[in-house]
């Protein structure tokens, strides 16, 4: 018989080794399900995994992999520490929205006007706006004890609906003809956010996405609030004793990920995506979820599953233009990552013995 | 075989990595005594009683109960055997009534009706007056125990284990206690009486097997032997003399008035007008049975909760609003009772550990930045001035034995030379040698000017280290009184919590 035995403290080794074994379970299970759909399971892994690096087309692929892996670090990175205080900012897509929004809305109000001063404006608004829309479930589950889980994520769906007005009403670009969306914020010098360096895909959420992962390092491993952070998530009354108020930490931990998101929604907004759209949500904020969990809620981690994953979003995009595979494949390699990461923590915290019955 | 038995055991020993837990242990409990199984935490007591309950198998060695081998696969086989037994922690169920949680536990339960009538004759039988319609949620700490007992009693046990029963109990409670326990052994019901009290022992045990590091050390009349003589046995050694001499009661430090405050949760105990002083370098104590507001009174002097302006006064600045952090670094340290989830957190290391209330006073925090340097100089420094037995300051809490953490803890607070310390239960669970090492501890702050406010189930420690004794009873405190010639009835008086008193004396 097969029995789990907890373990006194959590396995340092397989801390580091779940996250591959994931990776590795995750490839094994698509390939075969790639198989029983009748495709190629080792040139499909290998279009995902490999291609947009060094395949035929990967000098168009390989910037992609900053532009999607950004946001997406830079969204966990954030999430990471309400994650280790146990607080449960699930509507990251949401703020990402909003920050997109109000970023945005400051260059549109000031259209056609050129100052250096316009992009930071942005930025703090693209934060503010994050940050408010985090600040929605932290006083919520402050006053009322409202879930944060909850309300978070329902208000995800409140931002697409505003975006989708914002994109067919105010915001929408009087020269556009009709179309929906807002003016391209890329044709707009003040406000655009540029390839930094040429060929790379670095724009300035590249920057401030490594920037995000030193700076929550720092916090979390030398500051005294990182400290309480994580004694909050693991025991919450020594937290109290140490003198963390609950209250404060849940608005800290909601509004430092919400205005990250935010600044991800316009560096997003400002250059990739370049308007604002009723589609300008496509994920990020999910997808961090599985990059926080998949990088161990560590900086350096969630910088490693940032790539990573922005690697499959590529690579699935190159396996459907060049293997007709279906476009919900990148979501269920997704899913299953996570699905499995979750599936081997339990070697971290128990380990597996072999019991002789009598 | 010159006596019958009830139970024998014969060379039982069980290892498990890295200890022995039992060795060679051979015992025989006689049919109507009141057997102690006599020993600190950690001498393989619990082991014991575990593997005759069936809860764990022996490695080697034979049982016997009523002459017939004893080897249960599991507790359902010990019940059937005639084992029963109260454990020191109650498994009910608080929403539920008495008979409803007495009928869960039976394997054949008998219509309500029946089982009401049962309860109310067993217990009207042994003197442990229960209503068998009342739900737990109301219950005193004395009354779940009594229905812990019934449940039992109710198997017609041969053989009743009873694992540290009077440690949530008041004086009067454990009388009563007691006196059923002698009228079940007059029935023939053989008690294995688990405890670390001697003096407790001494006055109602029969017999004692005293064990040490899993070994039977001496199988004895406890009423022929001193508790010193006892003790000695337990740990093998003189017990340390505690020193109490050299304090003086200076200026006043601490002042709480007109202290109220609502219960926390529904498990919670409502403040009501705490009032108390305290002087440097002296010991207040502060007695009675835990859920009557220990940990909430702690709460409101640590910081933990804030209360209403001129509560809490430190030396005449009012602390009242202020969070653990500003008290500390006014000076007003606590150690609370739940040692690890509270007073440490279980998964971070020692050095860790520190970061939690030394930071300010000890320079281990700067403007927010942790240096781990001097976080680790202090963890080592705790460890050897305290004697913490640990592979080394990076050990997680949780690794560490309940006596050493609770060093360490209050290790922790002692040398950060507070003003006032304020500790809960500072020595629950922790072998003898431990509880005397933190209890001198105590008494050193004191002497050098610290006031120390000592909140305790454990009437004798409280004797032992108080100068002045209050009794904390629903959240209400008593008025403070000398604890020179206090006696243990008095003490009890004052506690006054004896649920049910009045109608056991019918």
């Amino acid at each position: 018989m097969i029995q789990l035995v907890p373990r006194q403290s959590a396995s340092n080794t397989w801390q580091i080794a779940t996250p591959l074994l994931a990776v590795l379970a995750t490839m094994i299970t698509g390939g075969l399900l790639f198989a029983i759909m009748g495709h190629n399971p080792v040139a499909a892994i290998r279009t995902i995994f490999w291609d947009p690096l060094f395949g035929m087309a990967s000098s168009y692929s390989r910037p992609q992999l900053l532009v999607k892996a950004a946001p997406l670090i830079l969204i966990a990175s954030g999430l990471a520490i309400g994650f280790r205080a146990g607080i449960w900012n699930i509507g990251a897509e949401g703020q990402y929205i909003m920050g997109a929004i109000t970023g945005a809305a400051v260059a549109l109000a000031l259209y056609p006007l050129e100052a250096w001063w316009l992009f930071p404006a942005m930025v703090a608004a693209g934060l503010a706006g994050g940050w408010a829309w985090g600040m929605i479930p932290a006083l919520l589950r402050n006053w009322f004890g409202a879930s944060e889980i909850l309300v978070s994520l329902m208000l995800v769906y409140v931002a697409q609906r505003i975006a989708a007005w914002m994109a067919f009403g105010p915001m929408r670009n009087p020269q556009g003809m009709g179309f929906p969306g807002s003016r391209n914020l890329q044709q707009y010098p003040s406000a655009s956010n540029p390839e930094l360096i040429a060929g790379t895909g670095a724009h300035w959420g590249v920057v401030a996405a490594a920037f995000a992962v030193l700076a929550t390092w720092f916090l979390m491993s030398r500051h005294i609030r990182g400290f309480h952070v994580r004694a909050a998530g693991t025991a919450p009354r020594a937290a109290r004793f140490a003198g963390v108020r609950p209250a404060v930490l849940v608005a800290f931990c909601l509004g430092l990920s919400g205005a990250l998101a935010g600044a991800a929604g316009l560096f997003e907004v400002a250059g990739p995506a370049g308007q604002i759209t009723d589609r300008i949500g496509v994920g990020y904020g999910f997808t961090a979820i599985i990059v926080a969990f998949l990088g161990r809620l560590h900086p350096v981690g969630i910088l490693l599953a940032g790539l990573l994953l922005a690697l499959t979003y590529i690579g699935g995009e190159l396996a459907q233009l060049t293997m007709g595979l279906p476009a919900a494949s990148v979501q269920v390699f997704q899913g299953m990552l996570l699905f499995f990461l979750l599936g081997f923590d339990l070697l971290t915290r128990y380990q597996i013995r072999r019991r002789i019955t009598a | 075989m010159a006596e019958p038995t009830v139970f024998r055991a014969e060379g039982i020993g069980k290892s498990y990595p890295g200890v022995r837990a039992n060795d060679d242990v051979s015992f025989a409990v006689r049919p109507g005594e009141i057997h102690a199984l006599l020993g600190e935490n950690g001498a393989g007591k619990s082991t014991l009683v575990k593997m005759i309950y069936g809860l764990v198998r022996p490695d080697e060695g034979r049982m016997f109960l009523l002459d017939a081998p004893h080897a249960p696969h599991d507790p359902r086989a010990a019940r059937a055997a005639g084992v029963a037994m109260v454990f020191q922690h109650f498994s009910l169920f608080d929403a539920l009534t008495v008979a409803e949680n007495i009928a869960l536990g039976m394997e054949n339960p008998p219509p309500r009706r029946e089982l009401a009538a049962r309860i109310t004759q067993v217990s009207h039988d042994f003197g442990l007056p229960l209503n068998p319609a009342r739900r737990i949620v109301t219950l005193s700490a004395g009354e779940r125990q009594r229905v812990e007992i019934i449940r039992c009693l109710l198997q017609n046990p041969r053989l009743l284990i009873m694992d540290e029963p009077t440690s949530v109990l008041t004086p009067q409670e454990a009388e009563l206690l007691f006196a059923t326990l002698r009228k079940l052994a007059e029935a023939g019901t053989a008690i294995l009486y688990i405890s670390h009290k001697l003096e407790e022992i001494r006055a109602h045990c029969d017999r004692a097997t005293i064990l040490r590091h899993g070994r039977v050390v001496e199988s004895c009349d406890p009423r022929a032997h001193s508790a010193r003589d006892l003790a000695a046995m337990m740990v093998g050694g003189q017990m340390r003399q505690i020193d109490r001499s050299g304090r003086q009661a200076g200026e006043v430090l601490l002042e709480v008035r007109g202290l109220s405050m609502p219960a926390p949760d529904a498990e919670g105990t409502a403040l009501k007008d705490i009032a108390l002083t305290l002087r440097a370098g002296e010991i207040l104590g502060i007695g009675g049975v835990a859920g009557n507001g220990q940990e909430e009174l702690l709460a409101a002097l640590s910081g933990e909760v804030a209360s209403r302006p001129g509560t809490v006064t430190l030396v005449a600045a009012d602390l009242s609003a202020k969070g653990p952090e500003p008290r500390r670094v006014a000076g007003l340290l606590a150690a609370p009772e739940d040692r690890l989830g509270h007073a440490a957190v279980p998964d971070f290391s020692l050095i860790e550990n520190t970061l939690l209330t030394a930071g300010a006073r000890k320079g281990l925090v700067r403007r927010g930045l942790i240096d781990h340097a001097a976080a680790r100089d202090y963890a080592l420094a705790v460890i050897r001035d305290f004697d913490v037995r640990t592979p080394g300051p990076h050990v997680a809490a949780r690794a560490l034995s309940g006596g050493n953490l609770q060093k360490f803890v209050i290790g922790r607070e002692v040398m950060q030379s507070p003003r006032v310390l304020v500790v809960n239960q500072p020595t629950w669970g922790v072998d003898a040698g431990a509880a005397a090492a933190v209890r001198q501890s105590l008494l050193d702050l004191a002497r050098r000017g610290a006031g120390v406010i000592v909140i305790s189930q454990d009437l004798d420690e409280l004797l032992e280290l108080s100068d002045r004794f209050c009794a904390l009873n629903e959240g209400r405190l008593s008025p403070p009184v000398p604890t020179e010639g206090l006696t243990l009835d008095r003490i009890g008086l004052m506690l006054g919590g004896a649920h049910g008193m009045e109608e056991a004396r019918i």
